[in-house]
């Protein structure tokens, strides 16, 4: 079998960015989350808040030391397998990604060296505010690439000549159509994906019955969050998804397994979409649903995949499951939320074993979401690069051979392996060491290194801590 | 015509000069990675480390910034050397990363301290040879066809760029032992005087062979240097100089002069290459024109860059300042 660079390329992105956008999606909303429980130290004096603070900051440090390292990798992926898509988009993605750069990148570095080592060198007041810095940088920074990304899919304000994109108006390329939409979805994922960690953590520290009345109150203020956040995520998701239905009707065609243009169409609970005989196989529906779903008729008009050629169709097997895993996983969030809810009466939402169980598990469940909704996003658009413009194969590097994307492929695959796995341990340790180690006064002989991630972290990485 | 013109040349200064920085400011802390080998124990080990430990990561964000940069203004830049140097680029990343994580979990770890100190050792001289290798392959030029890049996955990898990957090493190695003669004292700083020399005598080789083999492989840089004797012979002589300075000053034991000195050959030998290879920045056939992104991208980016870089380095200083004489390599006493 010969080696296809396309197909590589595309497994190698996919990889590389389903791994580093872990990190972010978490750093984002637990920014926030700290600069919260400092506002509320400030506000009410409560030392609580300020545990609480300590603990979450060693976790924030260590996330957002492995995001910044994966995220050097991202920054050249775009030249090294997608060059002929870099050189054409470069007139607008150059000044975006660098624009990130300066408004993003060092506000979060200076002031991160603030948040984590300045508690004792500033102001009270000093200190909320670079945990506010810290915070807004992550949000200038999603911004940026989320913008980026929305010119991919529904791309304007650019003029194509002699093979080169060229910026006629700034305005409409960074605010694309589709920008608002998508940037509400993931700020609010990312705040969901912090409430439900905070949340399942601050569960498991009450099963092990540690520092209860600090984190009984992180578990009271994360299912609020989650009581108003995940409803609000389907309610933004359905105008997403609405947008995506006027600009890409083909990844909306993908998402539902819809083959034929029609009106009245069902929302399939289960199929198995086969691409090859354009047809699905074992279908379970619910009569015109999708339809009311998609255009607020039950007798709307979807279109379908057979609308275009088999060949510019999308993965469809790949979306229609992603967006199912995604849309399940969100109400279950929901689910959980009520829950939640009818468990207040009397603080039982932190006495009941089994609803605390199920926590701790729910806090994986926003990450997979957040990379489910980005294949479906993605792969969605394929085969476009651009969508309706460059295709895939038209954005890859020309000189690269099947064996190099190989090659490098195995390569990240290793590297993350091998230095992931050990941030990933840490963060572990972290965990174990819970508010208790988060709020130790330094030991004497502890080697001071100042404005590093990790080093706010105190607990070791292996052996006794 | 002539607002491109003047755009174009302000990016390329922008973009040399950050790349100068980033040479100098990350140059001396890989440097510290290729020596761990050689370190006399483990002490000495700890505290090579810990004298770059504060600095490190900021320098490799304006790495980002530099792609990101190279990108915006110059993207054929872009789109033919990462292609171009694709395996080499991997190299540098995977490199940087094993070092960049060992500076966290070196200082955690307790069973597995040895890992982490040849992670950083490995990873250091990986990312400075593929740098060295890259400097040299700019040199050799690209096989492009249109603007794309035309040439194999290995092109890059020749004998020539094998010796200017271990002359940046060995340059790197150099400003990292001469930044410990200045920041180190005792039996650390006593080593570092001895192997100043070796790393010397290392580097002033592989830059006899760049200066010999650069003008063979292009026409233009042979009649700029050898058909009017012009100013620019006054940057090799300089360079030259400052070996002689750094060797001096080892002899007489001075603490900052090397570093001084070590950054100086580096400046004088860079400022030599881009005179003999300008205007030309995708050798042998793209000039920074034409490699240049559109005049409103350069004009758009430059326009946030005069607004957002003052207030960058104004809230940095402030972080400075507040961490002020408090980075010591040493713990509390």
């Amino acid at each position: 079998m010969d080696l296809d660079p396309l197909i590589l390329s595309r497994i190698q992105f996919a990889f590389v960015v389903c791994f580093h956008a872990i990190f972010p999606v978490f750093t984002i909303g637990l920014a926030s989350t700290i600069a919260g429980f400092e506002t509320l130290h400030f506000k009410t004096g409560n030392p609580i808040w300020q545990k609480l603070s300590k603990f979450w900051i060693q976790v924030f440090a260590v996330v957002f030391g492995i995001g910044v390292v994966s995220g050097i990798v991202m920054s050249f992926q775009f030249g090294t397998n997608w060059s002929n898509f870099s050189y054409a988009t470069a007139n607008f993605l150059g000044p975006v990604l660098s624009y990130e750069v300066i408004t993003a990148f060092f506000l979060e570095a200076a002031f991160l060296g603030v948040l984590l080592f300045g508690r004792d060198k500033v102001p009270q007041g000093v200190h909320l505010f670079a945990a506010i810095m810290v915070a807004t940088g992550t949000f200038i920074s999603s911004f940026w690439i989320l913008s980026a990304n929305s010119l991919m899919q529904t791309p304007q304000g650019l003029e194509l000549i002699d093979g080169m994109y060229y910026v006629r108006s700034w305005t409409e390329a960074l605010f694309t159509p589709s920008f608002g939409y998508r940037f509400a979805h993931m700020a609010l994922a990312s705040f969901l994906t912090a409430a439900l960690v905070v949340a399942g953590v601050s569960a498991w520290f009450i099963l092990q019955k540690r520092e209860l009345e600090a984190n009984r109150k992180a578990l009271s203020v994360a299912l609020w969050f989650l009581l108003v956040l995940a409803p609000t995520q389907a309610v933004i998701g359905d105008f997403h998804g609405l947008n995506t239905l006027q600009h890409q009707p083909m990844k909306v065609a993908a998402m539902e397994g819809n083959w034929e243009t029609s009106t009245g169409v069902p929302l399939l609970l289960f199929a198995i979409p086969d691409k090859e005989a354009q047809t699905n196989h074992f279908e379970v529906k619910i009569p015109k649903l999708a339809s009311y779903v998609l255009t607020h008729d039950w007798d709307g008009e979807v279109p379908g995949l057979k609308d275009v050629p088999i060949e510019e169709q999308p993965p469809v097997f790949i979306v229609f499951w992603s967006f199912r895993i995604m849309v399940g996983l969100g109400l279950l969030m929901i689910a959980f939320a009520i829950w939640g809810l009818l468990l207040r009466p009397k603080g039982r939402y932190y006495q009941s074993t089994r609803f605390l169980n199920g926590l701790r598990l729910m806090s994986l469940s926003p990450f997979i979401a957040v990379l489910a909704g980005w294949v479906v996003t993605e792969a969605g658009r394929a085969p476009w690069l651009i969508y309706g413009q460059m295709t895939h194969a038209q954005g890859l590097t020309p000189s690269l051979t099947g064996g190099m994307a190989l090659f490098t492929l195995i390569g990240y695959i290793v590297v993350y392996a091998l230095v992931f796995s050990a941030g990933v341990y840490y963060l572990l340790q972290v965990f174990k060491g819970g508010l208790e180690k988060a709020n130790e006064a330094p030991e004497m002989e502890e080697i001071e290194r100042p404005k590093r991630p990790f080093s706010a972290a105190r607990a070791a990485i292996d052996g006794e801590q | 015509m002539e607002q491109h013109f003047d755009l174009t040349v302000i990016w390329a200064g922008i973009i040399g000069f950050g790349l100068m920085m980033y040479v100098l400011m990350d140059g001396f802390d890989l440097g510290q990675g290729i020596l761990f080998p050689f370190a006399p124990n483990e002490k000495a080990r700890d505290t090579m480390m810990n004298s770059v430990a504060p600095v490190w990561d900021g320098n490799e964000t304006w790495l980002v910034l530099g792609g990101a940069g190279l990108l915006a203004a110059f993207p054929l830049v872009y789109s033919v050397f990462l292609p171009a140097l694709y395996i080499g680029v991997f190299l540098l990343l995977a490199g940087l990363i094993f070092r960049g994580v060992a500076f966290e979990f070196r200082f955690k770890a307790k069973t597995s301290k040895h890992l982490w100190s040849w992670s950083f050792a490995v990873g250091s001289t990986v990312a400075s040879f593929a740098q060295g290798a890259v400097v040299g392959a700019y040199i050799q030029g690209f096989e492009t066809q249109g603007f794309v890049y035309s040439g194999g996955p290995l092109d890059w990898l020749t004998p020539f760029t094998v010796v200017t990957g271990l002359g940046l090493v060995a340059g790197y190695a150099l400003l990292g032992s001469t930044w410990l003669i200045m920041k180190t004292e005792g039996e650390l700083q006593d080593w570092a005087y001895k192997i100043t020399p070796k790393l010397l005598a290392g580097l002033l080789t592989v830059f006899t062979i760049v200066c010999i083999y650069t003008p063979f492989v292009d026409e233009t840089v042979k009649m700029r240097w050898f058909n009017n004797i012009s100013i620019i012979w006054v940057l090799p002589a300089l360079a030259l100089f400052c070996a002689y300075v750094v060797l001096r000053a080892v002899k007489k034991r001075q603490d900052g002069m090397p570093f001084v000195a070590s950054m100086g050959i580096f400046l004088f030998s860079y400022l030599g290459l881009l005179a003999s290879k300008w205007p030309y920045i995708v050798p042998p056939n793209f000039t920074i024109w034409d490699a240049a992104s559109s005049h409103n991208s350069q004009l758009f980016l430059l326009l946030g860059f005069l607004f957002v870089i003052p207030i960058v380095l104004a809230y940095t200083s402030w972080t400075y300042w507040v961490f002020r004489g408090k980075v010591k390599a040493g713990g509390y006493h």
